[in-house]
């Protein structure tokens, strides 16, 4: 037996798929990702029409889903995060249906209890044999964790693996087993090496970021978390970076073991591993070839899905033992409510990935954010867009002082004694806007061209079109 | 207390406006070497305005105007001296006589403005080969220098020979300048390290510096801020030490004792004024401890 089909328009035909139906995608290969195109175009020459695209992520290089929009190939659109040259047409009203967004943790959670049913998904493998054993972490796409296919590989109906890497039965150290594939499609390339994973990511050299860096790593310091068994977050932005240089050099100095490091994995966070900062780390996906290194070589580095990563419906998953996370914002209110969804003029350039999630775990979830960006303070009364409610928020971080959550009443003394500049989040609203002015409010377009789903499954907020001239 | 100086390009406005949240105890807003003569004009424009519009916190403004050599100067001042900076920094400053002629036009500006004579001081720079044999000169040449800054880089130029990190090449001139600015009574500030990616060698280098006696470090780049401060702030068992002396001349004087020791070590005035400049520190960086009454 073998599952090993000629090409892609035949497993598309094994599987079945008709008009109406919900295909799915993941964004392991990031921006260098060649399949959601490949079989979207596929599906186009086959003429099916009035589907349902549920990626967990969409980047710019998806770009050609406009046009199967446009011409009726695609009709809604569920994510969990949106790049801004897509972003852009959807808030300028592409779409008739409104995208669906949720969050890393509650996409796995909607498609386990059926609320997104999956009919077929189409999972890009680095590696693959004929049976669709696969993993990301051999061949030239390598990408390390397929973190995010994990889901729908157990739930959707039909699964077809794509690599550009058939190996002889047994794949050796498989990721996803072959008793959820239906057929496995063997093509050229699955990715663009350089766009899958960075060579390396680089810690900011910019000064403003490098001081809420030392700031956030002061904050984690002194907020009591920092003892042994301490795990942590942190994405991949540059004072993110900065901020977990800092934190492994505090870790060292004063011989902190912690448990684990989690999330999208960084070279930084496996050097922390490798310094003994951690016992293990959990990784959904990998950012650059080190982590890809790592994942492949270091036993105590562990792939995990999205559900064991962040999803709420789960008995537990990672996430809810998790101390301390660092995100970013685009927009934070005065209620701590926190936009990642939209840009300041109102077009979706982003999204939840994990951060509700991580937030809503973390015992310490902390925002780091420069006071301005464009002219524009990043302190508002009300946030274009809730991306995560402002009760999961506990401290954001700007190069002018650190804001505290009210909630939090001993952090903020806690803080303020070890010497680190606290201050009130309407002070730092006030101190932005001496420097940028206060910004004029936006103006909403008519139609509601996104719903963000909270990780529960209620409605969180809804994104508006962005009218003309704005 | 200017334990810090930190450089920021004159026309560079994110970076302007961002000075006061890097940590230095003052802020050198560059119009000279960091801005193209094209740009001379907008840079001033947008220190000026930096000063005027934002709120730069507690952090000094230093401004750094082009030397008087070049046609740039005295539209400089026109433009920041009504900003009240905390200092002028004065560049190739070679002799007693530059102080003089930029202190005249800065009294003129004074008193057009209505402001009391020598409100803004000067703080010469010394970055050639005559400014350091002229160093004292130069410090005692008017009561408006509050400072004498070391400039290594162009002094090395001068000199003909390498900057080099250990800074063989410049002992001879930081020591001349400590030696000038004390006789003069005025503070003494030194060159910044100019490797922005070497953490270890800006705390050797300041060590070095705080131990030939300047007040403080100049830098290029935020990342030595606080390595700088560091270096320069008064220790606690310093604090400690300096809050014991006080305490022991004053039990002395209520004993009516005239010498006194401490830790079997002689009490003496330089060792009183070394304590009262400790304390004077620590309370700025709110270290000090409360009067007792």
């Amino acid at each position: 037996m073998s599952k090993l089909v000629s090409s892609l328009r035949e497993a598309v035909a094994l599987a079945g798929l008709r008009d109406g139906m919900t295909v799915s995608f993941h964004h392991h290969l990031r921006n260098g990702d060649y399949v959601l195109n490949m079989v979207m175009e596929e599906i186009a020459r086959l003429g099916v029409k009035d589907l349902t695209v549920n990626a967990s992520s969409l980047f710019d290089t998806h770009a050609p889903l406009a046009d199967h929009i446009r011409n009726g190939v695609v009709t809604a659109i569920q994510t969990d995060y949106m790049a801004a040259g897509l972003g852009k047409e959807i808030s300028r009203g592409l779409m008739a249906k409104p995208v669906q967004f949720r969050t890393h943790g509650g996409r796995p959670s909607a498609i386990a209890d059926g609320t997104t049913p999956i009919d077929v998904a189409f999972i890009a493998a680095p590696s693959a044999d004929p049976m669709g054993n696969c993993t990301g972490k051999f061949g030239k796409s390598a990408c390390g964790s397929l973190g995010y296919a994990f889901p729908d590989a157990m739930y959707a109906k039909k699964v077809i693996v794509i690599t550009d890497n058939l190996v002889p039965y047994p794949l050796q150290d498989w990721s996803i087993p072959e008793i959820y594939v239906d057929c496995v499609v063997q093509v050229e390339a699955i990715g663009d090496p350089k766009g899958i994973v960075s060579g390396t990511t680089r810690i900011t050299r910019d000064p403003v970021g490098l001081v809420m860096a030392s700031y956030a790593a002061k904050v984690i310091e002194h907020s009591g978390l920092l003892q042994d068994g301490f795990s942590f977050q942190t994405g991949a932005g540059g004072a993110s970076l900065a901020a977990a240089g800092f934190l492994k050099d505090i870790m060292l100095a004063k011989n902190i073991q912690g448990s684990f490091g989690l999330g999208g994995i960084t070279g930084y966070m496996v050097d922390m591993l490798q310094a003994g900062c951690f016992q293990s780390l959990l990784d959904v996906q990998c950012f650059d070839l080190k982590a890809v290194e790592s994942i492949r070589t270091d036993p105590r580095h562990q792939e995990i899905s999205a559900l064991h990563y962040a999803s709420p419906s789960m008995r537990s998953a990672v996430v809810d033992s998790l101390d301390v996370v660092i995100l970013g914002a685009t927009e934070i209110d005065t209620d701590f409510n926190v936009n990642v969804h939209t840009d300041s003029n109102g077009y979706i350039m982003g999204g939840s990935g994990g951060h509700s999630d991580t937030a809503a775990g973390a015992k310490l979830a902390m925002i780091i954010a420069p006071m301005s960006r464009a002219r524009l303070p990043i302190v508002t009364d009300h946030v274009t867009c809730v991306s995560t409610p402002g009760k999961d928020i506990d401290v954001l971080v700007t190069q002018g002082g650190i804001a505290v959550n009210p909630k939090n009443a001993g952090l903020a003394a806690r803080l303020k004694d070890a010497g680190l500049p606290i201050i009130g989040i309407h002070d730092l609203k006030a101190k932005a806007e001496a420097m940028t002015g206060a910004p004029k409010p936006l103006r909403k377009g008519a139609r509601v061209v996104a719903e963000v789903v909270s990780r529960d499954g209620g409605i969180l907020d809804q994104i508006y079109s962005v009218p003309e001239g704005q | 207390m200017r334990r810090s100086m930190l450089f920021l390009p004159g026309n560079t406005p994110r970076m302007l406006i961002n000075g006061a949240f890097l940590g230095a105890d003052a802020i050198i807003f560059d119009l000279e070497d960091a801005v193209a003569p094209a740009e001379k004009d907008a840079a001033r424009i947008l220190v000026r305005n930096t000063m005027r519009y934002m709120d730069l916190g507690g952090c000094e403004v230093i401004v750094r105007i082009n030397s008087i050599d070049t046609g740039f100067w005295k539209a400089d001042l026109d433009q920041i001296l009504p900003e009240k900076p905390g200092l002028i920094l004065l560049p190739k400053t070679g002799s007693a006589a530059d102080v003089l002629e930029a202190g005249a036009y800065i009294t003129e500006l004074e008193d057009k403005l209505g402001f009391d004579r020598n409100t803004v001081g000067l703080m010469p720079l010394i970055e050639t080969a005559l400014g350091v044999e002229n160093a004292y000169a130069i410090a005692s040449a008017s009561d408006r220098v509050a400072a004498l800054f070391l400039g290594a880089e162009d002094l090395t130029a001068d000199l003909r020979c390498q900057r080099t990190k250990a800074g063989r090449e410049i002992e001879y001139a930081r020591t001349r300048l400590v030696t000038a600015a004390r006789a003069a009574g005025v503070d003494v500030y030194d060159t910044p390290f100019t490797d922005v990616n070497d953490d270890e060698g800006i705390e050797v280098d300041a060590a070095l510096a705080k131990a030939l006696g300047f007040t403080g470090k100049a830098s290029i780049s935020p990342r030595h801020v606080e390595a700088i401060n560091r270096v320069f702030s008064p220790t606690q068992k310093e604090i400690d030490y300096a809050y014991e002396v006080m305490e022991a001349i004053r039990v002395a004087k209520e004993q009516g004792k005239g010498a006194i020791a401490l830790y079997g070590k002689m009490i003496d005035a330089p060792i009183v004024a070394r304590a009262e400049q400790t304390i004077a520190a620590a309370k700025e960086m709110g270290l000090g401890r409360e009067e007792q009454v």
